[in-house]
């Protein structure tokens, strides 16, 4: 089912069918020591460097849970409005697999810490309440890196290496409930609540929520229902989708695809299915029938997890203002729409522009800079806003040279091009390229002579008391200076020279 | 020098634990030579009784002498410094290797200590070698051992018990005062039983777990073995206490155990005899010695009563279903990607078909058995029938403990319904070989301490038998305080320990060897 040929286009799909959606993220908590023992959990160590008996799962080694670990999971589950479990226990998932040192999985099954909350998402101008199911905690699994094939995956490979630096990790999952109702917005929407969960989570200070280095990874789930259905569609689930781009993709892919089965008569199958960032498909994984049994029971190795009353009120006063909270508040501060906000969101501008107007620029200038010229600019690269090499306090200072007269809009996007080409910072790339604004009468005085002896005809249509055309002449004073003319200066001197 | 040698060391190895520690501690004689002479009653025997499979010579008198440079320094010494010890191989070891009886790691040098391990080491105590067991804790004979089977000191072709019967075989043969054994069903109580020899199961918690290779990991408990209840205490209380690295640990003081094995005082006390386990079931002399124990302990001022615990009778299929899953899973980390053996990995076969060439040749029938068991009773579907209704019975067995020592103090009943039964007659009836563990299930499925001590043979066989006194969890002291009355009053009866009653161990002419 993966033959493009057999996908049926976007809008004809979503014009038979309703999706509905889930989305399980799994996201690697930051904290400085794995969930059941005192390895670090660094990235990018050499392989097996961060290991001891604990997360090999030597024979006789032992868990003791992270308080750590249950105190940012915890932080998540009261940020996503949910309840905190008074009691509960972790459990075994067990299956077979090399980078699971005890084949066995310490994670939680029907008794997670945090149940039942919400985050609310905007999409397409309106707000999306989605429903959150759990919220548990987990370790991580080491890495298998297949070696000697083509793919980089396990079939075809000549032999597998495993990296336990990951195992033990603590790994919390956020299960939402399914979101229905949201028709062709329905990738936005994943994309929107992915994207809302990153900045919450980073907010929280619980992770760096690195999509791109695996700290937070999302499944999502997809079901079509033909228009007015009264039961959903058999769902799939697409694993790993690693970036806000792909949940988004992924989810339209899926769309497209179910819609063409469907057409076709054919049921969907229940499987987990491998998205391709490449291509932007999703091919079959393990069906339902194959599923494993997992034989959950509680963990005998720890004590349940009994969180204290008065210990959860403590870390709900201690949150931090919260990214909704915070772009309601930033909103009526800048003084901008829903529409103006949610691109500044989208664009992932909202922390530059604060951090621009916390060194001293206007928001409406530092919305300017970021939303316009930068944003520019990042496009041309392919590259996020947040990665361009200039920083919010630079922003700031080309805004306070315009402001003090020293240079202007159009030299500015000069400034800013040079402090992007690695020239320094403005002040140095004011001074290297020379573009601070002449108003000196010296200095213009000749640019002044120059033009109107260029063009005599103008310059006696003003001194027929046509001023209006004046214009003519600071442009070709600006032409002569290479724009750094002051215009106005410029424009009084010819005034008064045929006046 | 030999002869000589021999004697001495023949004297040295009869000595009790706290003997021993009182001659090192005063230097009549030096940790070394204690510990030599268990090295060479080890040689002299060892072949006959099979008790360890791996001994650690230079380890061992590299830490006796440890214990007597720092004797000669000055420096303080534990209850048990200088005492030799042997360490059932199930606890890991990061100068020997650890079996777990089992040919699945063959050969396995684990990279740490376990806690129990460490904390001996820490106290002096000389850890002589690791000794043999039934394979991953399985078992009540050792038969199940991959390295083949301990024989019994009292007749060499009876079972020692298991699954610690390397350890309940050492002490009983004098080749060691002390050893560490691990209790899940009974494995440490009955082969103490039916090695003439004591033997405690601690409150589950109170003695750590960490770097105790799991069998079922809401059910072991490390315990000591000796030839007396004091010797026993002493090392209860070297070897326990909380441990940070076990979750389950508990996080109280030691119970002041060694106190109470020296006061073996019983008047007064409420001992209730549980009456499920008092009738039939039992060998007629087990029955015997048992009703002639408990009016011992009348004899002694104790106040004797019938308790019923109406679930006791619904222990071993609880532990049959809870033990078996927790181990299915316990044991699934044996997969040859990380240590132990591995099989058919030829560069042709996947790494799931090596999982299983691996498991098929490294575990035993036993071992096999019960991962299958409990494979199934964890199934989807069958968990409430089988896991969640064991947990239930569970609870309804330590309910029952807690209604009885509402109304007794301790309760008391034989270790194991028969004395040691040959070799082999068990192998191909896994179901008698369990009933083995009949009395000694509840203590392990509610987690309360239960120690068995000596008390006297069965006629019929003039092999041992053994008394359990069950105590509450976390009172590990009344136990022994029953246990040593008990003992006190019985060596008074017999003129000396039941030990001596043994037949001596046919030594090799010639002395050391």
């Amino acid at each position: 089912m993966t033959d493009l040929a057999q996908l049926v286009p976007y809008d004809e799909a979503l014009s038979r069918y309703e999706p509905v959606i889930g989305i399980e993220t799994h996201v690697e908590l930051g904290t400085t020591t794995k969930m059941f023992c005192g390895c670090p959990t660094t990235f990018g160590l050499e392989p097996n460097s961060a290991v001891c008996p604990v997360c090999l799962g030597l024979p006789g080694s032992l868990p003791v849970a992270n308080r750590a670990a249950i105190e940012y999971t915890i932080r998540i589950g009261l940020a996503l409005n949910c309840s905190i479990a008074t009691w509960c226990r972790f459990a075994r998932k067990n299956y077979f697999y090399p980078d699971m040192p005890k084949d066995f999985q310490i994670s939680q099954y029907d008794e997670p810490l945090c149940t039942d909350g919400w985050l609310d998402v905007v999409v397409g101008g309106r707000t999306v309440r989605v429903g959150i199911e759990r919220v548990h905690l987990e370790e991580d699994t080491g890495k298998s890196l297949h070696m000697g094939g083509a793919t980089g995956r396990i079939h075809g490979a000549e032999y597998s290496l495993v990296d336990y630096n990951r195992a033990g990790i603590p790994l919390v999952e956020v299960v939402t409930k399914p979101v229905a109702g949201t028709g062709a917005l329905a990738p936005e929407a994943a994309r929107a609540y992915v994207t809302e969960l990153r900045d919450l989570l980073r907010a929280l200070g619980v992770s760096d929520v690195r999509m791109e280095e695996g700290s937070l990874r999302s499944d999502v789930n997809v079901s079509l229902a033909p228009n007015g259905a009264a039961e959903w569609g058999t769902r799939t689930e697409t694993k790993n989708v690693n970036s806000l781009r792909s949940v988004e993709r992924a989810v339209r892919f899926e769309i497209e695809r179910q819609a063409a089965v469907l057409d076709a008569g054919q049921k969907v199958v229940q499987e987990t299915r491998h998205f391709h960032e490449d291509h932007g498909t999703t091919t079959a994984g393990r069906s339902k029938e194959e599923a494993q049994d997992y034989r959950y029971f509680p963990e005998p190795d720890l004590v349940p997890v009994a969180p204290d009353r008065d210990w959860v009120e403590q870390i709900r006063a201690s949150l931090p203002e919260l990214p909704a909270a915070r772009r309601a508040r930033l909103q009526a501060e800048w003084g901008l729409s829903g529409l103006e906000m949610t691109q500044l969101q989208n664009a992932g501008a909202l922390d530059l522009i604060g951090a621009t107007v916390g060194a001293g620029a206007s928001a409406a200038d530092a919305r300017k800079w970021w939303m316009g010229e930068l944003a520019r600019h990042a496009n041309v690269a392919g590259t996020d806003l947040a990665e361009l090499p200039i920083t919010p306090a630079e922003v700031a200072r080309v805004s306070a040279l315009v402001q003090a007269g020293t240079i202007n809009d159009k030299l500015a996007r000069q400034v800013l091009e040079g402090v992007l080409a690695g020239e320094g910072d403005p002040d140095a790339v004011v001074a290297a390229r020379g573009l601070a604004i002449v108003s000196d009468d010296a200095a213009l005085t000749e640019a002044v002579d120059a033009a109107i002896a260029a063009n005599p005809d103008i310059a006696a249509k003003i001194r027929d008391g046509k001023t209006a055309a004046v214009g003519a002449l600071v442009g070709a004073v600006m032409k002569a200076t290479r724009g750094r003319a002051d215009a106005s200066r410029a424009s009084a001197l010819i005034l008064d020279r045929l006046g | 020098m030999a002869a000589r040698d021999a004697g001495a060391g023949s004297k040295l190895t009869r000595l009790t634990a706290a003997e021993i520690a009182a001659a090192v501690a005063s230097g009549e004689v030096s940790a070394v030579e204690v510990t030599q002479a268990h090295l060479d009653r080890i040689v002299a025997v060892d072949s006959d009784v099979h008790a360890f499979l791996h001994v650690a010579g230079n380890a061992a008198l590299a830490a006796a002498e440890d214990v007597d440079r720092k004797r000669a320094a000055g420096e303080p010494l534990g209850p048990l410094a200088g005492v030799p010890l042997a360490l059932k191989d199930v606890m890991t070891t990061a100068d020997m290797p650890t079996t777990c009886g089992s040919k699945i790691l063959e050969g396995w040098r684990p990279p740490y200590d376990a806690t129990v391990t460490r904390r001996l080491r820490d106290a002096g105590v000389v850890i002589l070698g690791k000794t043999n067991m039934d394979e991953f804790a399985m078992g009540s004979s050792t038969e199940n051992s991959a390295y083949g089977p301990s024989h019994n000191p009292w007749d060499l072709t009876r079972i020692p018990g298991g699954s610690s019967g390397g350890s309940s075989a050492a002490v009983a043969a004098y080749e060691a005062p002390l050893a560490i054994g691990t209790d899940t069903g009974g494995s440490i109580r009955q082969p103490a039983s039916v090695c003439g020899i004591v033997g405690m199961k601690p409150t589950y918690g109170g003695s750590s777990r960490y770097g105790l290779v799991a069998f079922a990991s809401s059910l072991d408990t490390p315990g000591p073995l000796a030839r007396t209840v004091l010797d026993a205490a002493l090392l209860h209380e070297v070897m326990s206490g909380h441990d940070p690295c076990d979750s389950t640990s508990v996080d109280a003081p030691v119970p002041p155990v060694v106190a109470a094995a020296r006061q073996a005082d019983v008047s007064g006390l409420r001992v209730g005899v549980v009456t499920e386990f008092s009738g039939g079931g039992s060998q007629t002399g087990v029955q015997a010695r048992f009703t002639e124990a408990v009016e011992l302990l009348e004899s002694l001022g104790a106040k004797v009563v019938e308790v019923s615990c109406p679930h006791f009778t619904y222990a071993l299929p609880a532990y049959y279903l809870i033990a078996p899953s927790e181990c299915s899973s316990n044991l699934a980390r044996f997969d040859a990607m990380r240590y132990g053996l591995r099989a058919g990995d030829d560069g042709t076969r996947s790494a799931d078909e090596v999982m299983s060439l691996t498991r098929e040749a490294g575990f035993g029938p036993e071992v096999k058995r019960r991962i299958m068991l409990g494979t199934y009773a964890l199934s989807s579907g069958y968990y409430d029938a089988y896991y969640g209704k064991a947990q239930q019975v569970r609870t309804l067995i330590t309910q029952d403990f807690e209604a009885a020592f509402e109304q007794v103090d301790v309760l008391v009943s034989p270790t194991t319904p028969t004395t040691a039964f040959p070799i082999g007659e068990r192998v191909d009836d896994p179901m008698a070989m369990y009933l083995a563990d009949l009395f000694t299930i509840p203590s392990d499925l509610a987690g309360n301490a239960a120690i068995s001590v000596p008390c006297g043979l069965a006629p019929e066989d003039g092999l041992p038998v053994g008394l359990q006194i069950m105590a509450p969890a976390l009172a590990d002291d009344r136990a022994y305080r029953v246990g040593a009355a008990v003992e006190s009053a019985l060596e008074q009866r017999w003129g000396g320990p039941l030990l001596a009653k043994a037949k001596e161990l046919r030594e090799p002419s010639g002395g050391t060897q």
